[in-house]
């Protein structure tokens, strides 16, 4: 059920060729509502990936539940979902059944199986009725449902989502933020809807490459808000 | 913008029928097609293939779009082979075009992908090729609509002629595609298996 789960940033570091995007970070979030917010370009993406290990640290390591994100990349991706900003990248099938079913598919569950868990899960998430819809002609909003409904269906104990709502209008995205307040997961969610995050139990900025400040939702984007208008 | 055919929900014995029979009769058609040279026998594989929509069911709807398409290809191949090569040509190529591309759309709208891919992949023994087949299928909606974003962006700037304006972005969005659904893959566990 989520709780337990500790993401923990040792003395990570990232550099690109000669240009550091990140340094010095040194964190443990043992809790189930994280926010990362900073610029663009301050390094808050590269930190979320090195949660499920698609980006890997130059300097450090990245620990989930006590396994490396590096060495134990398989095990931690198991354990950790990933949603993106733009589901259009995201959803490989041509339906939405199928997209999500295909996550399934290194499960072992026969092809009926897998159907029917992924109608269950479309259906949870208020897409029921299209699971035979061709996923490219969802609205925007329906699509991030479809990446969300996709990392679900594996039934990871962490979320870590990247900027989620940014392609999304306002209704959508106070669903959107709404839904992951319902979930049982642990979330990380990096993201600019700053007024979104007053139910988080934390929020770290980061600036160019190293954490600034980390605090509770409302000091924490005050801090933000002064540094963005230096 | 979208492409021609993709599935069309039904129950049809067609929709039943299992994924890799339908597609070796779809290859051995094509073969067929290409390989027979008489107008009359190839006019009664289109008359088939026209009675498989038929069996299939398919919404009036999407029978109309893909006899438009069809239509705007086979008229101007038509044009095009009576000008360089005659009556006789002209008419065997385009009866090929119809019963072989009118045969492919029938299978996809009544084939799911997952089942191709499930298909490809016991058949093959090869989960690696059973994705290709369906990243490869998704890529074509994916690249069509960024072609289409492309040219609307390139019309906005009045550099619609320009094939520069057209190549360049539409490449770099096909890359930065490229890298984001190599990320989400990874995310999804694709790869983790050995």
């Amino acid at each position: 059920m989520g709780g337990g789960v500790v993401i923990e940033f040792d003395g990570v570091g990232h550099s690109y060729g000669d240009r550091t995007v990140l340094s010095d970070v040194d964190l443990s979030l043992p809790q189930r509502r994280v926010a990362f917010i900073g610029a663009n370009g301050s390094g808050k993406s590269t930190l979320a990936r090195m949660i499920n290990g698609l980006v890997q640290p130059t300097s450090g390591r990245v620990l989930v539940d006590g396994l490396d994100a590096t060495r134990d990349g398989r095990a931690v991706r198991r354990r950790v979902g990933f949603v993106f900003t733009n589901p259009d990248s995201q959803i490989v099938m041509p339906t939405a059944g199928e997209d999500v079913a295909f996550s399934l598919r290194r499960t072992g569950l026969r092809a009926k199986e897998r159907a029917r868990r992924a109608a269950e899960v479309l259906d949870e998430y208020g897409l029921g009725g299209y699971a035979d819809h061709p996923a490219h002609q969802l609205s925007g909003g329906q699509k991030q449902l479809l990446a969300l409904c996709s990392m679900l269906v594996l039934e990871p104990s962490v979320l870590v989502c990247d900027e989620p709502t940014t392609l999304l209008d306002l209704r959508n995205t106070r669903r959107f933020v709404e839904l992951l307040g319902r979930l049982s997961q642990q979330v990380v969610l990096v993201t600019h809807d700053l007024d979104l995050l007053g139910d988080f139990d934390r929020v770290i900025v980061i600036d160019r490459g190293r954490v600034v400040a980390d605090d509770e939702p409302e000091p924490a984007v005050r801090f933000y808000a002064k540094l963005a208008a230096e | 913008m979208s492409p021609l055919g993709w599935y069309e929900p039904g129950s049809s014995p067609l929709h039943r029928l299992a994924a890799g029979w339908k597609f070796l009769a779809l290859l051995a058609l094509a073969a067929a097609v290409f390989a027979v040279r008489s107008p009359w026998w190839l006019g009664g594989i289109c008359a088939a293939v026209v009675f498989g929509y038929a069996l299939a069911r398919l919404p009036p709807r999407r029978c109309r779009q893909i006899a438009l398409s069809l239509g705007g290809l086979v008229l101007f191949v038509f044009v095009l082979q009576w000008w360089l090569l005659g009556p006789d040509a002209a008419v065997l190529a385009c009866l090929r075009i119809v019963a072989a591309l009118g045969a492919a759309n029938l299978f996809t709208l009544t084939t799911r992908v997952d089942d191709l891919v499930s298909t490809v992949e016991r058949v093959t023994r090869s989960a690696r090729l059973g994705l290709l087949v369906g990243l490869t299928l998704r890529a074509v909606t994916a690249l069509s609509v960024v072609a289409v974003e492309v040219r609307e962006a390139a019309k906005a700037r009045g550099v619609e002629r320009s094939a520069v304006a057209f190549a360049v972005p539409f490449l770099i969005r096909t890359l930065r595609h490229a890298d984001e659904l190599g990320e989400a893959l990874a995310a999804r566990g694709i790869g983790d298996e050995p």
